[in-house]
């Protein structure tokens, strides 16, 4: 999916490819992240100088949102819902079961598999839920989730 | 050919929909079956995804849910331990009274003529003939109210964005879904993406505003990808563009991704993302409607608002207007989440009572003990106790009892909730997700949280529980959106309703 290998000259691409449109600065970083897996620290002058904002304006901007990393991920992403829903369905019980069976600690930024905390993924209806790089999963429980770690060390 | 109808809706697929699909295909391939496979969305019975519906004289026959071990027999013969016979004749679809899911899930959702067959467009082509200020009038005499919490009444915001003159007027829809329980927007947009672009499209005709934008959340990718694709084919046919259906009026359409916040979900949060800025309230006025996107003239509504519309110019107002009950008109599609044992949409005329939904529709805790709190209206919702659950679901309705009715979504709680670490989620949500605009907002649900610490360990209890109400009327009062100031609803109901959950453990009057 991604690799992460910054490159100065697909960025720029990237960036011109929509510079021009309005309202660009979200789509852009989009773009970045979904090409190299994070905002590199190299991008923001470039994103900056396109756009024409300031680079602590552009830096604002990439802190205020969750989805923008600034460092790359190591390994898979497993988001899990912590919302309202899902807690009602036992998913504190999964985190726990996470770090205790699994050693992965929620939003801790480190281990094989990163687990991140998110609220809501819209799957409430059957509930808990969570999304491995991009796949959506419901309905969890203990054992789904042993079987979908089990795949990842595969 | 034998049809069978496979949603790929991303909650079905989050249950193996895409597993189930291959293996009809494989099983099919055995068996030297001649078989089309069509994805559909969902029907929003999500307690029966991955549902399988084979077409058999005329009728789709269901079948769930299914695991990709079912295919076979299924495929083979008729009967089958989860057969579920004529879907539309099951008691929870046939008790329900779509206007806006009517096509979703039963429909291809990126076939324009599917979308035609089934009634599609007909809203749209009467707007055209009628005009702008016939429109507004239609939207403004059938009582609908938006649909994203607030509900004030869509009429009178398209009425001001049309009475203005503009070089350029924008329509927004807010499709950020941050709630917790609430599904319909996402479901919406993958299953029957074309009603909401017909909306949207209304919307541009009656104030004459040209382009829209959609803001999807990026915990959306599913629906993202279909809106997408949807807008892609409209104007290959000429439903946006230039000269929309050879109206000689013009609209386009642009979908966009959040990036996770959720107060991006609050109109003017989601203003600032849409230009490029981080997701600040703004103060108001000016109204959107005056001065929104980009400084222009903007009507902002949710995808539930824009996809009422159709429907209600193809049947007129006053058929719009006989749903309903008090002052909430029409249609609202309520989502049964959390520990529920039939979750899903139920689409229903506004008036039902909580109870009839988690209890009727819901059929109770998923867990089967019993239900002990319903938290209605997403994360600034009140939670419901049992002797509240006959409150009638409507905006007026929810407001007597210091609730609301939010986005519809309604979240169901066995007996093994604990209403004081739900009070301290609220608070900690809150402060998660503040854009650090007003202070009792940013740092009063941090207090709030080690507020509902203290009281949970039994420190000084009753001067925190009053610290704890007074930082809720401060919250009340002084934030400047909904999310500082209706945070103290989820906390206020458990405190009132649920008020043992916070001395569970012995009080420690003298440790300090
Ligand atoms: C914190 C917060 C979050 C909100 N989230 C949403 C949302 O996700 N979707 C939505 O349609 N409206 C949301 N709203 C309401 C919007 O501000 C606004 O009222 C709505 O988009 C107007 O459309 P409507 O009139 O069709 O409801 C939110 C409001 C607040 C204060
Ligand atoms: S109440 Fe909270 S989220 Fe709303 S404007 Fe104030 S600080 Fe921002
Ligand atoms: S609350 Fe977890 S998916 Fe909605």
């Amino acid at each position: 999916m991604v690799d992460s290998g910054w490159s100065e000259a697909e960025a720029k691409a990237l960036i011109d490819a929509r510079r021009h449109e309005k309202g660009a600065m979200l789509p852009i970083l989009h773009d970045l992240m979904h090409r190299f897996g994070y905002i590199d620290e190299a991008a923001i002058p470039l994103i900056a100088s396109a756009l024409n904002v300031s680079k602590a304006e552009t830096v604002g901007v990439i802190s205020f949102y969750h989805d923008f990393r600034r460092t790359p991920a190591e390994g898979p992403v497993l988001k899990i819902c912590r919302a309202e829903s899902c807690q009602a369905a036992g998913c504190e019980d999964l985190v726990d079961h996470l770090e205790r069976r699994h050693g992965l600690v929620a939003d801790s930024h480190h281990g094989r598999v990163q687990v991140e905390t998110v609220y809501c993924l819209g799957h409430c209806a059957a509930s808990p839920a969570a999304m491995l790089d991009g796949e959506p999963m419901a309905r969890l429980t203990r054992e789904s989730l042993d079987a979908c770690l089990a795949e990842i060390a595969r | 050919m034998t049809r069978i109808f496979i949603p790929c809706d991303s909650t079905a697929l989050a249950l193996g929909a895409d597993k189930v699909a291959r293996a009809f295909e494989a099983a099919a391939k055995r068996a030297g079956a001649a078989i089309e496979i069509v994805r559909t969305g969902s029907r929003g019975a999500y307690w029966l995804e991955p549902l399988v519906e084979i077409e058999r004289d005329g009728a789709r026959l269901g079948y769930g849910p299914l695991t990709p071990a079912d295919a076979e027999a299924v495929l083979a013969s008729g009967a089958h331990p989860k057969a579920l016979g004529d879907v539309e004749a099951i008691d929870w679809f046939k008790q329900q009274q779509r206007l806006i899911f009517a096509r979703c899930g039963i429909i291809d959702p990126l076939s324009l003529d599917d979308y035609v067959a089934h009634g599609g467009g007909r809203g749209l082509k009467h707007a055209i003939e009628i005009g702008g200020a016939a429109t507004v009038k239609i939207v403004l005499d059938s009582g609908l109210r938006g649909r994203g919490g607030a509900g004030f009444p869509t009429g009178i915001k398209w009425r001001t964005v049309a009475g203005i003159e503009a070089d350029q007027k924008y329509v927004v829809c807010n499709a950020d879904e941050g709630d917790s329980g609430t599904f319909a927007d996402r479901m919406l947009m993958e299953g029957d993406p074309f009603v909401l672009l017909e909306g949207m499209t209304i919307a541009g005709i009656a104030t004459g505003a040209t382009q829209g934008y959609v803001y999807i959340r990026s915990e959306y990718p599913h629906a993202f990808a279909t809106f997408q694709a949807a807008i892609g084919t409209a104007r290959k046919a000429g439903w946006l563009g230039p000269d929309v259906l050879g109206s000689g009026k013009a609209f386009e359409l642009e979908a966009r991704l959040g990036a996770g916040a959720y107060i991006c979900g609050e109109e003017t949060s989601l203003l600032e993302s849409l230009e490029g800025k981080r997701g600040l309230v703004r103060a108001k006025p000016p109204l959107p409607a005056i001065s929104g996107l980009f400084g222009k003239p903007s009507v902002i509504n949710n995808v539930l608002s824009f996809a009422s519309t159709p429907w209600i110019l193809e049947h007129g107002a006053a058929a719009y207007a006989a749903y309903g009950v008090g002052r909430s008109l029409g249609s609202q599609p309520f989502q049964l989440a959390g520990n529920i044992k039939r979750g899903g949409l139920v689409e229903l005329a506004f008036g039902p009572t909580i109870r009839r939904l988690v209890e009727d529709f819901g059929g109770g805790a998923r867990s089967g003990r019993p239900l002990r709190a319903v938290q209605v209206g997403g994360p600034l919702g009140a939670y419901f106790p049992d002797h509240l659950l006959d409150t009638v679901l409507g905006y007026e309705e929810m407001a007597a009892v210091k609730g609301m009715l939010g986005h519809g979504g309604i979240v169901v709680f066995d007996d093994t909730v604990d209403l004081a670490a739900q009070a301290r989620f609220a608070m900690k949500f809150c402060a998660v997700e503040s854009c650090g605009k007003c202070t009792p907002c940013r740092i009063g649900s941090t207090r709030g949280v080690e507020t509902v610490d203290k009281i949970v360990a039994g420190e000084r209890r009753e001067a925190n529980v009053a610290l704890l109400r007074d930082l809720c009327e401060t919250m009340l009062d002084g934030s400047l959106c909904a999310l500082g100031g209706l945070t103290p609803y989820p906390v206020l109901s458990a405190l009132d309703h649920f008020p043992e959950d916070f001395s569970r453990r012995p009080a420690r009057q003298a440790a300090e």
